[in-house]
């Protein structure tokens, strides 16, 4: 495993020092962790576990069961096809394929240039523009099929 | 203590209140079938809902292990209702269990099995997806299989209450969702200790000891002089095996099993333990005499080992360098018992039955080895012991006492009997440290201050001049604010013992299992009370010997006549010593 730079460590007991006193800290370290590094490996979660005293095993269940989180480098493009019961049954399941299809990749996993990342996501509470899909904050309604190439090329052209 | 009128089965009863209905039940004699018996359901996260019952004032069935009691409460356990959907919630857990009960070494004890029997849980009554499954066997200690889990929490529970850091979480969400170290890293590529409390306490067969019969059998069946000794804890949980109650301590009988197994030499690692107490104590007087690294701590306890080398690598220093008992024992074995017999070392295989599933992966260490010869080749847990003699059809209750193997390293002292407790090498080493620095034995024998279940105790001793405070705790949870106190610089004691496993030994996570819903002959407090019935066992032997202090053995005083010259000899230093490691790595 790569070792973590000084500069790094610092910066994460700074992030579990300004949450240390909270009542539950450790949602809100995590979620900073995660948005200013966009993932949350396991020696950083060694670090955290070290600063607040709670369990690695602990750490890694938190960041395992919510999948805001995540143990590995999310690409700079986050595609979220929401896969909730309305967004399901108007053939998200057809446009998230798609999405795998064009870029090589599944569910959860970010693409070698580091461009994108699928996340299949459960209800996001836009059922009346299913199937809807988020890219970076962005909503995308009635997604279909035959736009999705579209869509992944705008953001190419962005680079 | 307010008490409030419940009703069971249409009884009236008067029970305290805030109790689960679980608990009041037990007092009124009733044991409602349930997976959290452990320790007051503990562990109850009330989710497995074996223990479902009907009670007025609830919707629907409840959990009893988490319902409280209320007043005027009617409870019903044998409703037609209640029965069926323990039943229920018994057939869902087994629909995701691998069922390989014939070959699954927890057979016996495994409460899942029982309480499938009690609900009456049909075979195959629902079908469906399994949980993939991880099998880790890659550490020399502890086997996970998660096929077997049934994601109780207990091993997480106890992890953390006895190390304070637990190394089990459960991780991933929904049916994906398992037990293990962060990470699904495998027990040896984690920081874990090894200790077994987990495996102690998993209700199933997800948790299991690393069995080591196997290379029993070859080393006998290679023809190799097998030497077996055994560890003090172990006399005192054996019986368990074998439905006597628990303290029975069963030394001689265990002996007489030995022997019949086929072993060449059975001997005491009580003979190791004196001379472990001879390294130590001078170790510690020439430590205190020449400014050396001060306290000293003891070292005898793997798990405690592994927690040092993990979290305070910078603080080994002052880890005692004396190897563990039975490797000590093992290295005497190989070095003076084999030229004393003429066997080429090579040919010795050394077996240590020992109340440690941690015992397995130390005597692996390579620092544990001499000229490349390990100085134990085995390491058996009690409860393998147990499997051992019952798998050659000893009937071991009616077995007579017999004695060790008297030749070389057959006599004990009391001082190595009491190791296998907390505070037992402390008392041991202030007998020998006591002698030696005052010239004279400590004349109540007995130092009781180091005594009992408390995490951390403390006394301070005047020993010719130099106060010297020591401190005994068991448990990690226990030896972090020592050890913290250690690394800031500002630790008062002289001397420290450290035991991985709450209560010492005697509660090592190789002994026999306590399962209160299956000893149903033992009191109902059994849980509280079995550390203490174990320590009594060995407190009293420690008082029926000849010689109590490790100094007094006769053969440890021949052997350092002979062989080693004295305490921390040079010999003494290539036999008896080790080394530890500063930069550990705890996720690999």
């Amino acid at each position: 495993m790569q070792k973590l730079s000084e500069a790094a460590v610092k910066q994460i007991n700074e992030i579990c020092d300004r949450h240390i006193n909270d009542k539950t800290p450790l949602m809100m370290i995590l979620s900073d962790i995660q948005k200013e590094y966009g993932y949350v490996p396991i020696d950083v979660q060694e670090i955290v576990s070290e600063r607040t005293g709670i369990s690695v095993a602990e750490i890694y269940g938190v960041v395992t069961f919510y999948s805001f989180f995540s143990l590995k480098p999310k690409g700079k493009y986050i595609i979220g096809c929401c896969l909730g019961t309305a967004c399901y049954v108007k053939g998200a399941q057809r446009v998230i394929d798609e999405f795998c299809e064009i870029l090589g990749i599944e569910p959860g996993e970010t693409t070698e240039d580091g461009m994108f990342t699928i996340d299949a996501l459960r209800c996001i509470g836009a059922c009346g523009i299913a199937p809807a899909v988020s890219i970076n904050g962005t909503v995308y309604p009635k997604v279909q099929v035959n736009q999705v190439h579209s869509i992944i090329d705008e953001y190419r052209k962005m680079g | 203590m307010s008490l409030v009128n419940i009703k069971i089965e249409g009884v009236p009863y008067q029970v305290e209140a805030g109790l689960t209905i679980l608990e009041a039940a037990r007092e009124c004699g009733y044991n409602i079938p349930s997976l959290c018996t452990f320790n007051h359901g503990q562990c109850s996260l009330g989710s497995c809902r074996v223990c479902l019952v009907e009670a007025t004032g609830a919707r629907g069935l409840v959990a009893s292990c988490v319902y409280p009691v209320a007043e005027g409460m009617e409870i019903r356990i044998s409703s037609p209702k209640a029965v069926k959907a323990r039943r229920t919630s018994v057939e869902l857990l087994l629909s995701n269990h691998n069922r390989d009960c014939q070959q699954c070494s927890k057979n016996g004890n495994c409460e899942l099995l029982n309480v499938a029997q009690i609900t009456g849980a049909r075979e195959g009554a629902f079908k469906g997806k399994k949980t993939s499954t991880t099998y880790d066997e890659f550490s020399p200690s502890i086997v996970r299989d998660t096929s077997k889990c049934i994601l109780c929490g207990r091993c997480v529970v106890r992890c953390q209450e006895a190390h304070g850091n637990g190394i089990l979480g459960f991780e991933n969400r929904g049916f994906e969702t398992i037990v293990a170290p962060a990470g699904n890293h495998s027990f040896a590529n984690s920081p874990c200790l090894l200790c077994g409390q987990c495996v102690s306490v998993c209700p199933t067969g997800a948790l299991m000891e690393k069995s080591e019969i196997w290379k029993v059998d070859k080393a006998m069946a290679e023809g190799k002089h097998v030497v077996v000794q055994t560890a003090p804890a172990v006399r005192a949980s054996l019986g368990e095996e074998f439905g006597m109650k628990i303290g029975t301590p069963v030394t001689g009988k265990m002996v007489a099993a030995l022997k019949r197994l086929g072993f060449d030499k059975v001997y005491d690692t009580n003979f190791g333990a004196d001379l472990t107490i001879m390294e130590e104590a001078h170790e510690l007087i020439a430590r205190i005499k020449n400014g050396g690294t001060l306290p000293m701590i003891t070292s005898c306890s793997p798990g405690w080992v592994n927690y040092a080398e993990y979290y305070y690598g910078d603080c080994t220093d002052h880890l005692s360098s004396c190897k563990s008992p039975h490797e000590m024992q093992g290295a005497i074995i190989k070095s003076y018992y084999a030229e004393k017999n003429g066997i080429d070392p090579k040919d010795i295989f050394v077996v240590s039955i020992m109340p440690c599933t941690a015992k397995k992966y130390e005597k692996e260490r390579p620092q544990l080895a001499v000229n490349g010869i390990p100085d134990v080749d085995a390491v058996l847990t009690t409860r393998e012991l147990g499997t051992l003699i019952k798998r050659s059809g000893i009937n071991f209750t009616k077995l007579p006492d017999e004695e060790f193997d008297q030749d070389i390293m057959g006599i004990y002292s009391g001082a190595g009997v009491i190791f296998g407790v907390t505070g037992g090498v402390m008392e041991a080493a202030l007998r020998t440290a006591y002698r030696t620095l005052m010239g004279e034995e400590y004349g109540p024998i007995n130092f009781t201050e180091v005594r009992g279940f408390d995490g951390i105790k403390e006394a301070t001793l005047n020993l010719a001049g130099n106060e010297i405070k020591i401190a005994v705790a068991h448990g990690m949870k226990n030896a972090k604010p020592i050890m913290d106190d250690i690394r800031a610089g500002k630790s008062p004691y002289t001397f420290i013992e450290i035991m991985c496993c709450p209560g010492g030994c005697i509660n090592g996570g190789g002994q026999s299992y306590i399962r209160p819903s299956l000893l149903i002959n033992e009191d109902a407090d059994i849980i509280d009370t079995y550390k203490q019935k174990r320590a009594d066992a060995l407190y009293s032997e420690d008082e029926r010997q000849t010689y109590r202090q490790s100094h007094n053995n006769p053969q440890i005083q021949q052997l350092y006549a002979e062989y080693l010259g004295e305490p921390n000899s040079h010999k003494a230093h290539e036999l008896l010593h080790t080394t530890y490691v500063k930069d550990r790595v705890r996720f690999e």
